[in-house]
């Protein structure tokens, strides 16, 4: 029994100490659980603020890394954009320094070429000369042409004339219009006249008297010599030129050499006043008839070289006279 | 016997008919018998008369005696007036000459040209009528021919035909004329000569293509041989036909400058005097307005002294004008240009041309042109200081506008300016301030020193004067 009793004892003991432990507790719960409370929370709060902060500390890391990814792949790109943009601004400036080498040699080659203005210049200058002094040749040419043609006209006028005036020849005994004593020498008419006078005896026939007459300017004529070699004269040359019969010896064509002194001394007025009278060739025939019985030549082939018809001249002795 | 007597009726009237022919073309030769030919009947009894005549023409008649006289009559009567032209075209008077130019006589064919020219010399319009009736293939078929008096009347018929406008010209053109108008240069004959190339002028003068038609003929270096052709009208004709090539482009001026063709020209001028001198000196200006390069051979070949000669020679207005535009283009490119033109002491000529009262009006506003023109490019000074004297304000303007342009470059320039006078001068300039004068003047003379200014400003001995009653020795 002590043992239950003390057991009792005990049970009431712990009886009382569970009511007072428990009371106690009761009166502590409220305490602790306030304080186990807080204690909760603000271990629970560290808890979170622990996992928060490892969160923010991983979302910064990561994005950390991720900015710095696409920085660096934006670089990357600038880095390359700006290569490529200096890359071209050099070729840029090469390729200008190029175009502008190209443009100053084209411009100055081709289009401006100031060298080759220069050269056409003085190119301009020596065929403005060139052309000067060919059409000053042209020009000199074609007046000499003209000049020649004119002189040529001219001279065929005069050779004309002096056929038309063949008969103002001087004579031996009278000097001709064109004959002046006066003058140093014979007047350019005058030499005209000379050659003109051509004219040979068409036949040997009739009056070869006449051709002993007219013979004598023929003489005269191829005694002067010949000024001018232009064609025109040749012809008339060429005409007198025939061949005249070389005089038989000792005789003149017409005769002795003194006879025609002679026949001077005779009918001197006949000689000297050729043509004065119109009457003269009837005179002078009188005159020879009366002398015929003393010269048996016949006279003044000088006066008859103009000769007219001369029906009343006594041809038979005439001719009889010019077959000696 | 009746039939005899018949017969011979017909004979009179055949020779009634080729006498009134005759007569009536003798009397039409003269321009008053025309009027006494139209009041003795109205005009259309004329127009009767011309269509007998052009019946008569056409009716081939054994006489070729009767178309020439009929050809005759039509040319002289044409010769007149535009309406008497006209009259003849209406009544197929036209038709009837280009029958007539197909005959064998080259009389009659001489005839008929020329009548055909007579008609087509007056308008377009009568001209274009002459063409229409087919008569150009015939004209240049008789530009073949030996005779020389059809070769002058055909050449001056398509002279005449071409010169009205391009269209007719081109006609001419296609039918062949220019190769055997180029061959005909050469010939001795001078009448020949003066219509081929009048021709040939005619027909280049309207457009490019033709004058380069001319040009491709390849008359150019053998006509500078008819340059110096003892007939005035000959060169006169060849320079006209230079002129009308080289108006139209550069590169045709070219060709011709290239031929030496300035040369001659200026031989030419050299040699001739009066009125027949113009186209050269058109000539001369047209090359230069082209281009400086052009411009530059003008100077190289010694133009300016001969055009300087000509303004002293002449006397009539109209060529002093043409001389006056021609330096004028020579010297308004570059200022190279303009110091040739200068120094061969042109510009106080013009001023003074310009300054004459008695100039006519072209005269006066081509000379203010050409001193505008050359004064903006000329920088050569001493030539420029004898207008300071005399200019008008208006000139004035320009020539002190290129001092103060020139000044501030050159110092030996300024002292020049300064010792010959020329900055007194510009001090007693008035002008209006604000002026584009007065804008100038300040720029002269802020090329100087301050003092150099104040001395050679008018009035400065009397400033200077007044400063002395002031002074006080001390």
């Amino acid at each position: 029994m002590a043992e239950l009793l003390k057991i009792k004892r005990e049970f009431e003991e712990f009886q009382k100490e569970y009511y007072y432990t428990n009371r106690e507790a009761d009166e502590n719960r409220e305490k602790e659980n306030q304080a186990v409370t807080q204690i909760q929370s603000w271990f629970r709060g560290c808890k979170v603020r622990a996992y928060l902060s490892h969160l923010h500390k991983k979302a910064i890391i990561i994005q950390k890394i991720w900015r710095g990814f696409t920085a660096r792949a934006r670089v990357r790109q600038m880095v390359k954009a700006a290569y490529f943009i200096m890359k071209m601004n050099f070729y840029e400036e090469m390729a200008v320094r190029i175009q502008r080498t190209w443009r100053g040699f084209f411009v100055r080659k081709y289009i401006h070429n100031f060298y080759a203005r220069k050269k056409y210049m003085e190119g301009l200058v020596m065929k403005n000369e060139l052309v000067r002094r060919e059409l000053d040749q042209l020009e000199d040419l074609q007046k000499r042409e003209r000049d020649c043609l004119d002189m040529v006209k001219e001279h065929t006028a005069k050779v004309y004339q002096a056929h038309r005036l063949h008969h103002l020849l001087s004579t031996k005994q009278c000097p001709g219009v064109f004959n002046s004593p006066f003058r140093p020498a014979p007047h350019e008419m005058e030499l005209l006249l000379r050659q003109q006078v051509k004219y040979q005896a068409p036949t040997r026939l009739a009056s070869r008297g006449k051709a002993c007459l007219l013979g004598i300017p023929s003489s005269t004529s191829s005694s002067f010599p010949v000024t001018l070699g232009s064609p025109l004269i040749k012809t008339s040359r060429t005409y007198s030129s025939r061949p005249i019969l070389p005089p038989i010896a000792n005789k003149g064509l017409y005769g002795e050499a003194g006879e025609a002194w002679e026949q001077r001394l005779h009918c001197r007025e006949l000689m000297l006043c050729l043509q004065t009278s119109y009457m003269h060739l009837e005179e002078a025939q009188n005159q020879l008839r009366e002398l015929e019985p003393v010269r048996l030549r016949g006279t003044g082939s000088t006066l008859h070289h103009l000769s007219q018809s001369s029906s009343s001249f006594p041809h038979p002795a005439h001719t009889g006279k010019s077959f000696r | 016997m009746s039939q005899r007597h018949v017969v011979q009726v017909f004979e009179q009237y055949q020779k009634a008919r080729m006498q009134f022919v005759q007569t009536v073309a003798d009397l039409a030769n003269r321009p008053q018998n025309i009027e006494l030919l139209q009041n003795a009947g109205k005009t259309a009894d004329i127009c009767f008369l011309y269509s007998l005549l052009a019946r008569v023409s056409v009716y081939v008649c054994v006489q070729r005696f009767y178309k020439k006289a009929a050809a005759f009559v039509l040319r002289a009567v044409a010769k007149h007036s535009p309406e008497l032209s006209q009259a003849v075209v209406a009544c197929r008077g036209v038709d009837a000459l280009v029958l007539c130019l197909e005959e064998f006589d080259p009389g009659v064919k001489e005839a008929a040209a020329w009548a055909l020219g007579n008609i087509a010399r007056h308008n377009a319009a009568l001209s274009q009528s002459v063409v229409d009736a087919g008569a150009v293939p015939l004209l240049v078929l008789s530009l073949l021919e030996p005779e020389m008096a059809l070769k002058r009347i055909a050449a001056s018929t398509l002279s005449d035909i071409s010169k009205h406008t391009p269209e007719l010209a081109q006609t001419v053109v296609d039918t062949g004329a220019i190769a055997h108008l180029a061959q005909m240069i050469l010939s001795p004959d001078t009448k020949l000569k003066r219509q081929v190339f009048a021709a040939l002028t005619q027909i280049s003068k309207h457009s490019v293509s033709l004058a380069e038609m001319v040009i491709e003929a390849e008359i150019f270096p053998a006509a500078m041989s008819c340059l110096r052709d003892p007939d005035e009208y000959v060169k006169k004709n060849v320079v006209t036909l230079m002129r009308e090539v080289v108006k139209h482009t550069p590169e045709l001026a070219q060709v011709i400058v290239n031929c030496g063709g300035l040369e001659a020209v200026i031989d030419y001028l050299g040699n001739c005097h009066g009125n027949v001198r113009l186209p050269g000196i058109m000539m001369l200006g047209y090359v230069a307005a082209h281009s400086e390069s052009l411009a530059m051979a003008v100077i190289v070949s010694k133009g300016v002294p001969q055009l300087a000669l000509c303004l002293s020679e002449e006397s009539e207005d109209h060529i002093k004008a043409a001389t006056v535009w021609s330096v004028g283009q020579i010297g308004h490119h570059t200022p190279e240009h303009a110091k040739a033109v200068t120094t061969a002491n042109l510009l106080p000529k013009i001023l003074e041309l310009y300054m004459n009262a008695s100039s006519s009006e072209d005269l006066q506003t081509k000379s203010k042109k050409a001193l505008k023109s050359v004064l903006q490019k000329c920088t050569y000074l001493p030539s420029l200081e004898p207008l300071l004297y005399e200019a008008p304000s208006n000139i004035l303007k320009h020539v002190v506008c290129q001092f103060s342009k020139v000044l501030p470059h050159d110092s030996k320039a300024r002292r020049l300016f300064v010792t010959s006078g020329g900055l007194k001068k510009v001090q007693e300039i008035e002008a209006e301030p604000g002026s584009p004068l007065q804008e100038y003047i300040n720029a002269i003379n802020g090329c100087f020193p301050e003092e150099i200014v104040r001395y050679y400003s008018p009035g400065y001995s009397e400033a200077l004067l007044e400063r002395l009653d002031d002074y006080q020795p001390a």
